[in-house]
């Protein structure tokens, strides 16, 4: 069965949000994917979830089933359509879809939007190309082999033309072709070039509606005060104050939902702007029953886990003879690298809107899961999922937070309550108190050096709490997926081994933009930066031997991973850095290069330091993520991955004492700004290879570089971050 | 009540003399433009232009901007329009929500210094924070739009 239909003269085309008229295309994607659920496998019934129309006035339509969120893929995915399909950009309009299982997988997590949309979109672009080609033929009465498009016009060969509005009404007659033939990639004229982001114009004018800017008739604002431990409940609460708040109109207990992604609870301030609602919170009286995790101290903890490291582990993956490498060492290195707990922080805090009426609920909501929200709100309302609208607005960062839709319940709760649309919005200081924290890590390598300086042994034991903790608590070991990514190290080391150490969890632990690379990509670069110290040699060439030949290794994913490209981005980013070359006195390099979400970054930074503070000159970042769709997307995401690399690097720790999590905003919880910044230099290797992730992978690389650079210049290796706790910054 | 002049227009609200003027503007005014991000004058989403300064919205009192003029990114200032051309042609955004906050601060720079160095920049732009990290295109677009102005 053909994965893509002509659905124009199909009644259901309301349903997915596009009015009727003009041609409009259907894709299940599905059929191109290696993930998707197995129900829309189902091809015996025809379930698209991907959306093109054209309309006669030659505007081109198309529904975007992935959030936007800073990551371009409104733009990216659009232009792959509008590429193949010899469209005019100008032309182009992005609907955002609200979520539904309609759509497909709508979750923008894991850098695969692009993976997975690609070829479908590809595909949908060249057909509907391939069909107004033919509606021209047919109206010109000439063969199609005459006939070529350009720019939203079919063109014949006479000279003659005609636009793509005008061949509307014949081609939504047409059936799809059966045989398509794709554009020649040298011929694209979006994909893999620079293209201008389709909501700049908005987010520069302040036009763009984000969650915390929707507004419906009658609308209340809500805050709410959570238990300042993780889980803790409200024993008793005052109001009086609150309600004495100017413009304040209700306080309400909301109840914890003991689930992944349920709200914490807490009590709930209504009032008629914001401001009321954060005052009237401020002014509530609480008691709490702070409950069992109001003993977490992130101090001791760390000294806890990192016991554990240091002491036999459960065994995640064991290759060859560890304890015979080390027997027979030449040379033992040893580190232990603790890294701290770190909260997303987007510059939009959590905030919906929700309008709960009888059994029906539509919520307005910055999420980068819609699907997943409509499920928590129908379970929460005990509604079919089908009486649930989430309209997905723009959002102000994510980076992994804005996929978990608690906040989502929240509003739905205190509308319910209140029998009136609410927008609930999060302080800042709710936002890095009650997070999904990325994890706290302590990691001990160990590794046997033989007397030509090559790795013959290498042990890596760490402890985290797991991201698994928060679907399934009580887990108190690593999971499988943090796992793989110490025992996949592409490293050519014959005796292997990973074990992983106790380590409950006292707050909800969350994935963060890169996720377990961060600990993963710390201790690894930095690990093979002391090797290469150790064994006296330079660490481009230490490492270019340590990953060892080329070859591609088999993982159980259905991606694998090529040394050969691995060495490669290296290569190039030591080349463009001149690596080796002298640089200005005082100044020094650092490099580091890792694998994640199947994409291959290595980056080199230049550092120089004064009066002991770390300044970072140049980043050099080089990127492998296959075939590209928008290189400027790109290249800004890792622009701002090395921004996000340095926040971390320098200023990121959440910390816990007494179970309460002590920063409160950007003040102690820092972000890095204008005059920190390095000039970052990007390169794209060019590749017809399937295109990979992009949003994350940038992330990793940038915070071992620093370490490695620093040692380079003063002699002194920092096992620990973030550097300003040693004063560095 | 309290008057308040926002890009040119008069509004008459009834509020709380102590609510911050970002939540006036947003909430009762209505422009939501200006943004939210801290509420502590840290991360400079809320900047806009009180009689040609900037300032961080949620710092002041709506009291205090009586009888003032203020400019949100939804006003019109001749430099902040070329600022949003440059920002637009080198896209500048990722998430966007910062760069209400971003432009404002850099209109503000403009008007006062036409042609700002490198630590000039900073200055003017370390108040505002930027979680997706756009701040070099935020340069490269303040350096493109004194250029354009040179060459009229
Ligand atoms: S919201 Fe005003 S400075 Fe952050
Ligand atoms: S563009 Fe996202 S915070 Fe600046």
């Amino acid at each position: 069965m053909n994965p893509i239909k002509n659905i124009s003269r199909r009644t259901f085309v309301k349903s997915v949000g596009l009015a009727s008229g003009g041609l409009i295309l259907a894709c299940n994607t599905s059929v191109f994917s290696d993930k998707e659920k197995d129900e829309n496998k189902d091809l015996t019934n025809f379930n698209p979830n991907l959306f093109v129309q054209l309309n006669s006035d030659g505007s081109l339509i198309l529904i975007a089933s992935r959030s936007e969120m800073g990551n371009g893929v409104r733009t990216s995915l659009t232009s792959v359509i509008a590429d193949e399909m010899d469209a005019d950009w100008t032309k182009v309009i992005v609907q955002q879809a609200v979520g539904d299982a309609k759509y497909g997988d709508q979750n923008t997590d894991g850098s695969r939007s692009v993976r997975y949309l690609y070829e479908p979109m590809r595909k949908m672009g060249a057909m509907a190309r391939a069909m107004l080609i033919s509606a021209a033929a047919q109206t010109w009465k000439v063969p199609v082999t005459e006939c070529t498009a350009e720019n939203h016009f079919v063109l014949h060969s006479s000279g003659k033309k005609i636009a793509y509005g005008d061949l509307v009404e014949i081609a939504k007659n047409l059936e799809v072709p059966t045989e398509i033939t794709y554009k020649n990639p040298k011929d694209f004229k979006y994909i893999g070039k620079k293209l201008r982001g389709v909501d700049t114009e908005e987010y520069s004018n302040g036009s763009a509606i984000f969650g915390l800017d929707k507004r419906l008739p009658n609308m209340k604002f809500a805050a709410m005060q959570r238990c300042p431990v993780t889980f803790g409940t409200v024993k008793s609460f005052d109001k009086t104050a609150a309600l004495k708040v100017a413009g304040v109109i209700d306080v309400i207990e909301i109840l914890r939902i003991a689930k992944p992604f349920g709200t914490l609870g807490g009590i709930a301030v209504i009032a008629s702007n914001t401001w009321a609602a954060f005052k009237g919170k401020d002014a509530l009286k609480i008691e709490w029953d702070l409950g069992d995790n109001a003993s977490y101290d992130s101090e001791k903890y760390m000294k806890q886990i990192t016991e554990n490291v240091h002491k036999q582990g459960k065994v995640g993956k064991d290759v060859g003879n560890v304890n015979k490498a080390f027997k027979n060492a030449h040379k033992i290195v040893e580190s232990t690298y603790q890294l701290p707990h770190l909260a997303h922080a987007p510059m939009e805090v959590p905030n919906a809107v929700a309008w709960v009426q009888g059994d029906s609920c539509e919520v307005w909501a910055p999420t980068q899961d819609p699907q997943s929200a409509r499920k928590e709100v129908a379970d929460y309302l005990e509604t079919p999922e089908d009486k649930v609208t989430i309209n997905v607005t723009f959002l102000g960062g994510g980076f992994g937070r804005k996929s978990k839709p608690d906040y989502v319940v929240e509003a739905v709760a205190i509308s319910k309550a209140i029998n009136a649309p609410v927008q609930i919005v999060w302080t800042r200081e709710d936002d890095i108190k009650h997070g999904y924290y990325h994890t706290v890590s302590s990691q001990y390598l160990k590794a046997s050096l033989d007397k030509q300086g090559n790795v013959t042994g290498w042990l890596n034991r760490f402890a985290l709490p797991s991201i698994a903790s928060t679907f399934s608590p009580g887990v108190d070991y690593p999971a499988g997926f943090e796992i793989s990514s110490a025992a996949n190290v592409p490293f050519d080391i014959k005796n292997m081994k990973v074990e992983v150490g106790q380590s409950p969890a006292y707050v909800r632990i969350g994935w963060l933009r890169s996720v377990i690379n961060i600990p993963h990509g710390f201790s690894q670069n930095v690990f093979a930066d002391e090797l290469a110290v150790a064994a006296g040699k330079d660490p481009l060439e230490f490492r270019l031997n340590l990953i060892g030949k080329d070859r591609i290794e088999e993982t159980e994913d259905p991606i694998k991973y090529n040394t050969a490209r691995l060495k490669n981005v290296l290569k190039l980013a030591t080349k463009n850095a001149n690596w080796g070359k002298p640089l200005p006195e005082g100044h020094a390099y650092g490099l580091s290069v890792h694998y994640s979400f199947y994409s291959y970054v290595a980056s080199v930074v230049e550092i120089s330091m004064a009066f002991n503070k770390v300044k970072v000159h140049n980043v050099y970042t080089v990127i492998d993520c296959g075939q590209t769709v928008n290189k400027d997307t790109i290249k800004a995401q890792m622009e701002g991955a090395a921004i996000f690399g340095m926040s971390l690097a320098f200023y990121g720790k959440i910390t816990a004492k007494n179970g309460a999590i002590e920063q409160s905003n950007y003040s102690d919880y820092k972000m890095i700004r204008m005059n920190e910044i390095p000039k970052v230099h990007v390169e794209i290797v060019e590749s017809t290879e399937i295109p990979t992730g992009v949003g994350e992978p940038g992330v990793p690389v940038i915070a071992p570089a620093i370490v490695n650079a620093i040692f380079k210049l003063t002699g002194k290796r920092y096992y620990n971050l973030p550097l300003s706790d040693y004063g560095l910054v | 009540m309290i008057t308040l002049q926002i890009n040119g227009e008069k509004h008459k609200i009834d509020v709380a003399p102590e609510m911050p003027l970002l939540w006036a503007i947003r909430d009762i005014v209505g422009l939501t433009g200006t943004k939210y991000g801290c509420g502590i004058g840290v991360c400079g989403s809320c900047k806009v232009l009180l009689d040609n300064s900037p300032v961080q919205s949620c710092m002041i009192p709506v009291s205090a901007a009586e009888g003032k003029n203020v400019i949100t990114i939804e006003g019109v200032s001749k430099n902040l329009q070329l600022l949003q051309e440059s920002w637009t042609a080198l896209n500048v955004p990722q998430c966007g929500f910062c760069q209400p906050g971003q432009l404002i601060a850099a209109t503000a720079l403009l008007d006062k210094i036409s042609e700002p160095t490198d630590e000039e920049i900073n200055e003017a732009m370390i108040g505002n924070i930027c979680r997706c990290g756009t701040y070099q295109r935020i340069k490269n677009a303040i350096h493109r739009t004194v250029e354009l102005k040179k060459q009229g």
